[in-house]
């Protein structure tokens, strides 16, 4: 064997030591790859605080409530950034975090902010996103995506049982339909191309032209136009307006004890955070900013109107839900 | 000499039973951690409900139909290919035979909707034969055609390799007694590859009862749900370690009893004891039969290098360049690279203890093969949740998840080195046994002179499809892996998250590169030898 090559399969094998940092972050992928917020974040925290801050992250949101179960009492994270409203009343009932106790200035959520345990950074909204050049007309509402039938364009959708997206649809129908949503369910059914696991899945077809249409966010056409300069995919705004979903970070037990973690949840919700956001996170930022947003932010669809449950009912409410769901797709 | 034959004996024996600890160290703390959970947080046993039934019903029936779907063509397949040991490419076509192997399921799936989808190559050819547009292939049959594309290539490798270890004495005979097509393949072929047909079955129904991806992608809906989906959504969205490992056990226990089904049809090997004394040389093909072959030839390796062809093509639409000169493209390619040798080595090893340790001719022959392949019913994010459990107090980091990964990745991979190792081993001893002990060889010297000259190339086919499998596996580095500890799947899927479409394929190009120089790789140095 070549030494070099003996040199990374020891390095490999060798555990890592845990690195010193003074404040640990836990957090998904997308957050701290080299296109996302996280290498931005990190160094306008740290000439701030001048202090060393280190990302732990792990594939996304659930998967992080995932880790730090798994962890328990023992976790090294700090803080924990990137669950979403529907993972709130679960990670909070773990009883491993700790309240923020920072008064934010300038949060701009839809619907207003209260928990004391997590604090917002960025937030966004569900839409069924077209392919302009295969979908002429595209639904207006819910309720014509629910009822264009067999022959109209069909969507892709993600599973509630494994993915965040997913469980945003039946949340959805759900506030739009109520106890009539199984009956929706089953019309939709005959219009949906398939469901798949992730968001990626389903992504992944409607970009390869397989799926005309997706169950995405209102900002996805965003990225295609300033990344890509491509214009060809649109977000449909729905007249019963749109499914809000915000994304926290919370304070760990042990991060309780650690000055910086304090100082980082009250930076995050300022603009050396959050004018970080909108192009690296493609989500609206939850807090003040100094920067403006690029124009096209503006040109995105904005929901007439803004639908959540709260955490407590989602909490109490998603495992019939999504039973109701499989129920209805299922024949 | 019953004392040398029984020192001998027992040194091996010692090595199998040495490989079945690591195995059941490494299961068992899984479950261990698991359980300790489950009751820790005073979760209780759940009933076997409507769901959970219908969804095992569904399991089993489009497991066993993507089995009969991927192996039977696989005979034809793999006879062909046995038939024509010279034509132009058949390296390359046989090295193509891993890739699928290497390839992320969603890759896959999005490869083989290229051609088959609703907006597919083939999509105007299929509607013109139906009426109206073409719907596409979600349902049961997109499910089979996507397990087809895995399994059947994996399969006709195995077949492939089985009709290989025919003595050539026996083909010999064949030509000598003039014996016609059909009848070479009923008493040469065929006895070859029934031995083998068990263990092959086995290890794609493994494959197809655990798939996970492809039946939720092209199942059309979740009336296409397999236990799988059910074990990761308890361990994901609901957080039930318990449940979890109740239905990995109910899954294992659904593997185990396909697997004694088909060892029932199997029989068991009768082994040659004379080592072959003329050179290898097969009948005279006709003309007829040439030319039917040839069609099985096109059709095989057209439908399983379509949706490969169409990966590379939106791969080649990536900038590879820019993707190359990536820093974490580079070291998750390292990493990628380092896992996939660690594990393929490990798992080689283990089957080759299993192997060694087991050979006594006659009897459950069928069985241990098929025994292996139960490792499979165990979902890695099973294992890799358990191990985190039973080492969180000390967290995972410890042990480092290279090594935990590396392990996993091994034991994912050792029913395929089983698969490819243990028929040869077992011919190899009913050959030799009786030889050496009479020239009293044995240990180093045995093993240097008679076993690693006909072990060399099963051992690197072994190696191969190892390395292939871990270079494409996705379950137990999702639970370690990290932005420090990422492999090329893992990255894919990251590009994948977060709209960056094209650099997934450009990633998935060089993954299933990799996975093919690898395959080349090591059937070059098995050449070497066999010609040396």
């Amino acid at each position: 064997m070549r030494p070099a090559f003996l040199a990374i399969c020891t390095a490999a094998f060798l555990a890592v030591p845990a690195q010193a940092a003074d404040l640990t972050i836990y957090t998904y992928e997308s957050f701290t790859a080299e296109w996302g917020p996280g290498p931005q974040v990190e160094k306008n925290f740290e000439t701030q605080c001048r202090c060393d801050i280190r990302f732990v992250s792990v594939a996304d949101g659930v998967a992080l409530l995932n880790r730090l179960k798994l962890e328990g009492e023992n976790t090294e994270a700090d803080i924990v950034l990137g669950l979403d409203t529907n993972l709130v009343a679960e990670a909070e009932a773990t009883g491993l975090f700790r309240p923020h106790g920072v008064e934010p200035q300038g949060l701009r959520v839809p619907g207003g902010w209260t928990n004391e345990t997590f604090l917002p950074f960025d937030y966004g909204y569900f839409a069924v996103v077209y392919d302009s050049e295969q979908v002429k007309a595209p639904p207006a509402s819910l309720k014509e995506l629910v009822e264009g039938g067999p022959d109209a364009e069909k969507i892709a959708i993600q599973d509630p049982r494994t993915s965040t997206p997913g469980l945003g649809l039946v949340l959805w129908v759900r506030a739009v339909y109520g106890d009539r949503a199984p009956e929706a369910w089953a019309k939709l059914n005959e219009r949906v191309l398939t469901v798949t696991p992730g968001w990626s899945e389903a992504y992944g077809l409607f970009t390869s032209g397989e799926a005309p249409m997706v169950l995405s966010y209102t900002t996805s056409p965003a990225y295609h136009r300033i990344a890509e300069g491509n214009e060809r995919y649109k977000a449909a705004p729905f007249s019963e307006g749109h499914y809000l979903q915000v994304e926290v970070a919370g304070m760990t037990a042990k991060g309780a004890g650690n000055p910086h973690a304090k100082a980082f949840l009250a930076f995050m919700t300022g603009p050396g955070f959050q004018d970080v956001i909108p192009e690296t996170n493609w989500m609206f930022p939850a807090g003040r900013t100094e920067k403006p947003l690029n124009p096209v932010f503006q040109d995105l669809v904005e929901p007439e109107k803004t639908l959540s449950f709260s955490p407590e009912e989602v909490a109490a409410d998603r495992k019939a839900w999504v039973d109701e769901w499989l129920e209805a797709m299922s024949r | 000499m019953p004392t040398l034959a029984n020192s001998v004996g027992n040194g091996r024996r010692l090595s199998g039973l040495l490989a079945l600890l690591v195995i059941a160290a490494l299961l068992g703390g899984a479950g261990a951690g698991l359980a300790l959970e489950g009751f820790r947080s005073g979760g209780e046993l759940a009933g076997f409900d409507a769901y959970l039934r219908r969804v095992t019903a569904f399991t089993l029936w489009q497991a066993a139909l993507s089995t009969l779907v991927s192996v039977l063509p696989a005979i034809l397949f793999a006879r062909a290919l046995h038939r024509h040991p010279n034509f132009f490419g058949r390296r390359f076509a046989l090295a193509l035979l891993a890739a699928p192997l290497a390839l992320p399921a969603v890759v896959a799936a999005l490869g083989v909707l290229a051609l088959w989808g609703r907006a597919g190559l083939l999509a105007p050819v299929l509607a013109s034969l139906g009426d109206g547009a073409w719907p596409g292939v979600y349902g049961l049959s997109g499910i089979l055609l996507a397990h087809a594309f895995f399994n059947l290539p994996l399969a006709a490798r195995f077949l492939l390799a089985a009709l290989d270890t025919v003595p050539a004495d026996q083909w010999r005979l064949a030509r000598q007694l003039g014996l016609s097509p059909l009848q070479t393949f009923r008493l040469v072929e065929w006895p070859a590859l029934r031995r083998a047909l068990p263990g092959v079955g086995a290890l794609v129904f493994m494959l197809c009862l655990t798939s996970f991806t492809i039946v939720l992608m092209l199942g059309g809906g979740p009336a296409a749900t397999t236990l799988e989906v059910a074990i990761y959504q308890a361990l994901r969205f609901d957080f039930d370690p318990l449940r979890a490992a109740q239905l990995t056990f109910l899954q294992v226990a659904l593997a185990g009893g396909f697997a004694l089904l088909l060892a029932r049809l199997g029989v068991a090997a009768a082994g040659e004891a004379a080592p072959s004394v003329s050179r290898r040389q097969l009948g005279a093909i006709g003309p007829g039969e040439t030319a039917l072959n040839a069609l099985i030839l096109l059709l095989g390796l057209g439908f399983v290098a379509g949706p490969l062809l169409a990966v590379a093509r939106a791969g080649l639409a990536a900038d590879l360049l820019r993707l190359f000169w990536e820093d974490p493209v580079r070291q998750a390619a390292a990493t990628s690279l380092v896992l996939a040798f660690v594990s393929a080595v490990l798992a080689t090893i283990l089957a080759l203890a299993l192997a060694s340790g087991g050979a006594r001719r006659g009897g459950r022959l069928g069985m241990r093969g098929t025994g292996a392949a139960l490792v499979l019913a165990v979902p890695p994010v099973v294992i890799g949740a358990g191990w985190f459990l039973l080492l969180r107090p000390r967290s995972a980091a410890v042990l480092g998840p290279a090594f935990l990964v590396a392990s996993v990745n091994a034991l994912m991979a050792l029913p395929f080195a089983a698969r490819a190792v243990q028929p040869a081993w077992e011919a190899a001893a009913s050959r030799h046994d009786r030889l050496c002990r009479s020239l009293g060889l044995r240990g180093w010297n045995r093993w240097r002179i008679v076993d690693w000259p006909v072990l060399r190339r099963p051992l690197l086919m072994a190696l191969s499809f190892s390395a292939a499998l871990s270079l494409g596996d996705l379950g137990a580095i999702a639970l370690w892996g990290s932005d420090r500890f990422q492999t090329l799947p893992f990255l894919l899927l990251s590009r994948m998250g977060s709209y960056r479409t094209a650099d997934a394929a450009g990633l998935a190009l060089i993954l299933g590169a990799a996975c093919l120089a690898l395959v080349l790789l090591s059937d070059q140095l098995g050449r070497r030898d066999a010609e040396a």
